[in-house]
């Protein structure tokens, strides 16, 4: 297990990927991320959640002609791949993804117990 | 090589060094948000003897909202994105904010032996692909020996 988790990051280095742009934002619930991943088929799109570490990756599928020359590339790698650390209260297991148009949402539920509370202050 | 601000406590001299050795340290630029300087869509455009193909990187739009115009040779593609951030009023923090909102507009220019009037647009998983055929008289041609 602990192998795993030390052997990762340097794969990850190994090989050059995009950064998708995304947007995370938090309510009493959960937290929501936005990420930007256009040209990823949905079965490209891969999502792993593993112990506290979140990884967004995806490959790029673009129909092009069998002999068209590149002449002008911003987009120039055919992978996106982004990882995040969750946070203890937040639950691993409960965690939805929407995958449309190349934006992929997800939403990560706060674990109940770590859902806001409103305690009562008692006079006597 | 370094590079030594020679005012120790200039800011700026030290952004401009941090800059350089970030630069350095990558020989790529692997990042999609650096395209930002670019602006938004990210594009990608290649040609072969038959027509020249554009891709424009414009996820979460809505397909009929897009703007493409082709005038005089060049090519325009409009639009707007919409914020997915939480209204003000929600009880919400914002933790990350990278992602493109508003209006945008992106011009390429063609080549000349474009046909204005063989144009596809596509938009699928986010990409929208142009592909505009080159005029057939401008076709490589086999020219038969007698």
């Amino acid at each position: 297990m602990s192998d795993n988790v030390e052997k990762k990051p340097e794969a990850a280095r190994a090989e050059a990927t995009l950064m998708p742009p995304v947007n995370v934002f938090e309510d009493a619930g959960g937290i929501t991320l936005f990420a930007d991943l256009p040209g990823v088929p949905k079965d490209k799109l891969h999502l792993h959640v593993e112990a506290d570490t979140l990884t967004i990756e995806g490959d790029i599928v673009l129909d092009m002609p069998a002999d068209m020359e590149a002449t002008h590339s911003e987009v120039s790698l055919p992978r996106y791949r982004r990882v995040f650390t969750l946070s203890k209260e937040l639950d691993p297991e409960k965690v939805s993804a929407e995958f449309s148009h190349g934006v992929l949402k997800l939403r990560i539920p706060k674990a109940e117990h770590a859902q806001p509370k409103r305690i009562e202050v008692r006079v006597e | 090589m370094m590079y030594r601000s020679l005012f120790p406590r200039d800011l700026f001299a030290e952004l401009d060094r941090l800059q350089r050795e970030m630069q350095q340290s990558y020989e790529v630029s692997p990042s999609i948000r650096g395209l930002a300087r670019g602006g938004f869509p990210a594009m990608n455009v290649g040609g072969t003897p038959r027509s020249v193909e554009i891709y424009a990187f414009a996820p979460g739009l809505d397909p009929a909202g897009i703007d493409v115009q082709l005038e005089k040779g060049v090519l325009t593609i409009a639009g707007e994105r919409n914020a997915d951030l939480p209204e003000k009023d929600d009880k919400a923090a914002v933790h990350i904010d990278e992602r493109f909102a508003g209006r945008f507009r992106r011009v390429v220019s063609l080549p000349d032996d474009v046909d204005p009037n063989a144009v596809t647009a596509r938009y699928r998983d986010g990409v929208l692909h142009i592909s505009i055929q080159r005029k057939a008289a401008s076709q490589p041609r086999r020219i038969a020996i007698q």
